[in-house]
C-alpha cells in the first residue's frame, strides 16, 4: 500500500503540498512515483518564476513515461531541489522527504479548497486503480 | 482485410456512420486562421505507365552534363559498394523499425552513424537524422529557444550568407511559432561579426563555410555570442570537417547545436533530394534534441545491445509536448552515409575534401584568367566560389548546357548585381580536362 502522510494535502494530479507559513513545499506522492516507475530525470523551474494554481511547472520523466507537474497553489517559485538533477531516483526512494521538487511562496495563505486530505486522496488513488 | 483503397461505397458508409457530409468536415476543428493553403493544386493520381514515363523524363534531366553545381548539393563519387550494401534486404528500410529493439543491426548502424557525426563535428551526441539540412536547422532553432528559456527571448539571428533554401524553410517552420528571425546583413560575402547586435537574442546561426563558399570568423562569432548569453547554431557541410576546425571547437566553448545536410556523404544528387539532415548537441541539452537516438547498453545477461533511448522526449510518449513532431529519420540514406564514411575512413574523407578544395581553386584560377571573369569576393573560400562572368547568366547557362556543361548556380536576386554571377564548385570528380573544357567553351563565347 502506498503511504499518504496525514499532515500533507494532495492534488488530483498527484502532487503533495506541505505548508509552513506562506511557503508551500511540493513533491509527488508515493502513489505517483510507484505508477511512474524508476524516475530518470526531473526538469525543474527557474527560481523566481510566477506560477498559477494548476499551471504546468515541472516535468518528471521515468523509464516509461514523462508527466507534467502542476502547481497546487498560486505564487512564485522560491526554491528548487537541485539534488534531483544528479539523483532523480530520490523521488522513488523518499517522495515526501528528500524527493521534494520545489517551494512556492504562496500569494494567498489559504490553500485552495479542492486540495484533498490524505484520506480523500487515498480514496481517489483507489478509484484510479479500480479503473 | 484486403489491402485495397476504400471504395466510394465504403466512404459513404463511413461518413453516414459518423453523421457528417464530407471528409473535409473531419478537419473542421482546425482553425481557419492556420489553414494556409488548400489541396486543390495536388493533381489526381495517374496510371503506373504514365508515372514511369514521367519519372524517366525527369531522370533524363539529371544526366545532362558535367556538373559544376554545388549550393548545398554536391557531385561526389560514390563507391559502388555503398549502395550495393545499403540495398541489401536487411538494411532496406526508410525508417527505424517500429519494433526497434528486434532489429539490432539497424540500431547498431544508427549508433555508429551518430558516433561518426558526433566525432566529425566534435559534439557529444547526435540524433538518428531528420529529413534534410534545412529542416535540421529549423529544429535546431526550436531547440535553442527551449534550451535558452531563461533568456525569455524568441529572437534568433540568421546570416544573409545562409543558404537561401534554408532561410525559406526556417521561415516556414518557425515563424508561426512566435519566433522572430532577424537577418544579419552580409558585407563582402561575410557576416561582419563586430557589427552584430546580440541584445536579447536567444541564439545565432552561422553557416561555415557560408553559402558563397567563404570561411566566416566562426571563432569570434561563437565567443561573442556566448558573452551575450546567446546560443550558437553551426550549419556545416560534413565533408568540410575533414579539414576545417569542427564546430565543437569554435571560439571559447564551441557551438551549442550543430546541424547540416548529409548529402555529400554518399547520397546521389538526384535532382536535389531526398537527402538527410543531422543534428548534434551537448549531453547537457540532449533532452531538447528531437528525433530518434540509438544508445548502447547491456541486456540482463551482460551482453552488449542497442536500444532507442531517451524516448520520453518523443511524440509517442509526450504527445503534444514532444520536442518535435519529427518522429522518424532517413534510415536508408543514413545507412548509405554510414557505409560511405566507413569505406573512406578519416583519411579518405580528408583526401576527398582536399581534392574538392584543390579542384575548385584550380577552376577559379583558370576561369579568372579570362578577361571577363572575376571573383566577386576576396575572402578565402573552401570548395565553392562566386564568379562574375561579365554577361547575363541566363544566356551563358544555355550556351554551356548546349555543350554538356552545368556551369554553376545562378545568383540572380540573391546578391547585389547577381544577374551575371554564379556559384561554381568542382568536386573530386572533376578532372583537369573537365575544367579546361569549361574554360574553352566559356572563352569561345
Amino acid at each position: 500500500m502506498p503511504d499518504f502522510p496525514s499532515d500533507l494535502r494532495y492534488a488530483l494530479t498527484h502532487e503533495w503540498v506541505r505548508v509552513n507559513g506562506k511557503r508551500a513545499t511540493v513533491g509527488i506522492s508515493d502513489y505517483a512515483q510507484t505508477q511512474l516507475g524508476d524516475v530518470v530525470y526531473v526538469e525543474l523551474p527557474e527560481i523566481g518564476t510566477p506560477v498559477e494554481c494548476e499551471g504546468e511547472v515541472a516535468v518528471v520523466e521515468s523509464v516509461k513515461a514523462a508527466s507534467d507537474i502542476y502547481a497546487p497553489v498560486t505564487g512564485k517559485i522560491v526554491d528548487t531541489n537541485n539534488d534531483l538533477e544528479n539523483a532523480p531516483e530520490t523521488v522513488n526512494a523518499d517522495p515526501y522527504g528528500e524527493g521534494w521538487f520545489f517551494v512556492i511562496d504562496m500569494s494567498d495563505e489559504e490553500l485552495p479548497e479542492d486540495l484533498l486530505t490524505a484520506e480523500a486522496y487515498s480514496a481517489h488513488c483507489q478509484d484510479e486503480d479500480d479503473e | 482485410m484486403p489491402f485495397i483503397p476504400h471504395t466510394h461505397a465504403d466512404k459513404a458508409s463511413m461518413l453516414e456512420t459518423l453523421g457528417i457530409a464530407s471528409i473535409e468536415d473531419l478537419f473542421d476543428e482546425i482553425p481557419e486562421r492556420i489553414q494556409c493553403a488548400d489541396l486543390s493544386d495536388i493533381p489526381d493520381g495517374v496510371s503506373e505507365m504514365a508515372m514511369l514515363r514521367h519519372m524517366a523524363d525527369r531522370a533524363r534531366q539529371d544526366e545532362s552534363g558535367t556538373c559544376f553545381l554545388g549550393a548545398g548539393c554536391y557531385d561526389h563519387f560514390i563507391p559502388a559498394a555503398v549502395w550495393d550494401i545499403a540495398s541489401r534486404g536487411e538494411f532496406l528500410t526508410a525508417y527505424t523499425p517500429y519494433q526497434a529493439e528486434a532489429s539490432q543491426g539497424t540500431l547498431q548502424l544508427v549508433y555508429e552513424f551518430q558516433t561518426m557525426l558526433a566525432s566529425l563535428t566534435a559534439m557529444e551526441v547526435a540524433n538518428a537524422s531528420v529529413y534534410d539540412g534545412a529542416s535540421a536547422l529549423a529544429e535546431a532553432i526550436l531547440m535553442a529557444i527551449r534550451i535558452n528559456r531563461k533568456s525569455k527571448s524568441k529572437r534568433v539571428l540568421i546570416p544573409a550568407s545562409l543558404n537561401p533554401s534554408y532561410i525559406a524553410t526556417v521561415q516556414s517552420i518557425v515563424t508561426h511559432q512566435g519566433i522572430k528571425l532577424d537577418l544579419m546583413p552580409t558585407l563582402d560575402g561575410l557576416t561582419p561579426i563586430s557589427d552584430i547586435d546580440f541584445e536579447n537574442a536567444a541564439a545565432v546561426v552561422l553557416q561555415h563555410p557560408n553559402f558563397f563558399g567563404l570561411l566566416e570568423d566562426a571563432d569570434s562569432l561563437t565567443t561573442n555570442a556566448h558573452d551575450a548569453d546567446a546560443l550558437v547554431i553551426g550549419v556545416v557541410n560534413p565533408m568540410t570537417l575533414a579539414i576545417l576546425k569542427p564546430p565543437g571547437d569554435w571560439g571559447d566553448t564551441g557551438a551549442d547545436i550543430v546541424c547540416g545536410d548529409g548529402q555529400p556523404l554518399g547520397i546521389p544528387m538526384a535532382s536535389g533530394g531526398p537527402s538527410f539532415g543531422f543534428l548534434c548537441t551537448r549531453m547537457a541539452q540532449v533532452r531538447q534534441l528531437p528525433g530518434r537516438i540509438a544508445g548502447r547498453t547491456q541486456d540482463k545477461n551482460g551482453n552488449d545491445g542497442f536500444v532507442l533511448t531517451l524516448q520520453a522526449r518523443e511524440q509517442h510518449i509526450r504527445r503534444a509536448k514532444a520536442t518535435s513532431n519529427i518522429c522518424t529519420n532517413q534510415g536508408l540514406l543514413v545507412t548509405a552515409a554510414t557505409i560511405y564514411m566507413t569505406l573512406l575512413g578519416p583519411q579518405g574523407l580528408h583526401d576527398v575534401a582536399s581534392a574538392c578544395v584543390h579542384n575548385t581553386h584550380w577552376l577559379v584560377d583558370r576561369l579568372t584568367e579570362l578577361p571577363n571573369v572575376s571573383m566577386r569576393f576576396a575572402a578565402p573560400y573552401f570548395h565553392e566560389c562566386v564568379l562574375d562572368f561579365g554577361e547575363p547568366t541566363e544566356a551563358l547557362q544555355q550556351r554551356m548546357l548546349n555543350n554538356g556543361i552545368l556551369p554553376g548556380y545562378p545568383l540572380t536576386g540573391l546578391i547585389d548585381n547577381g544577374s551575371q554571377a554564379m556559384l561554381v564548385c568542382a568536386t573530386e570528380t572533376r578532372t583537369n580536362q573537365d575544367i579546361e573544357r569549361y574554360r574553352q567553351v566559356l572563352a569561345d563565347g
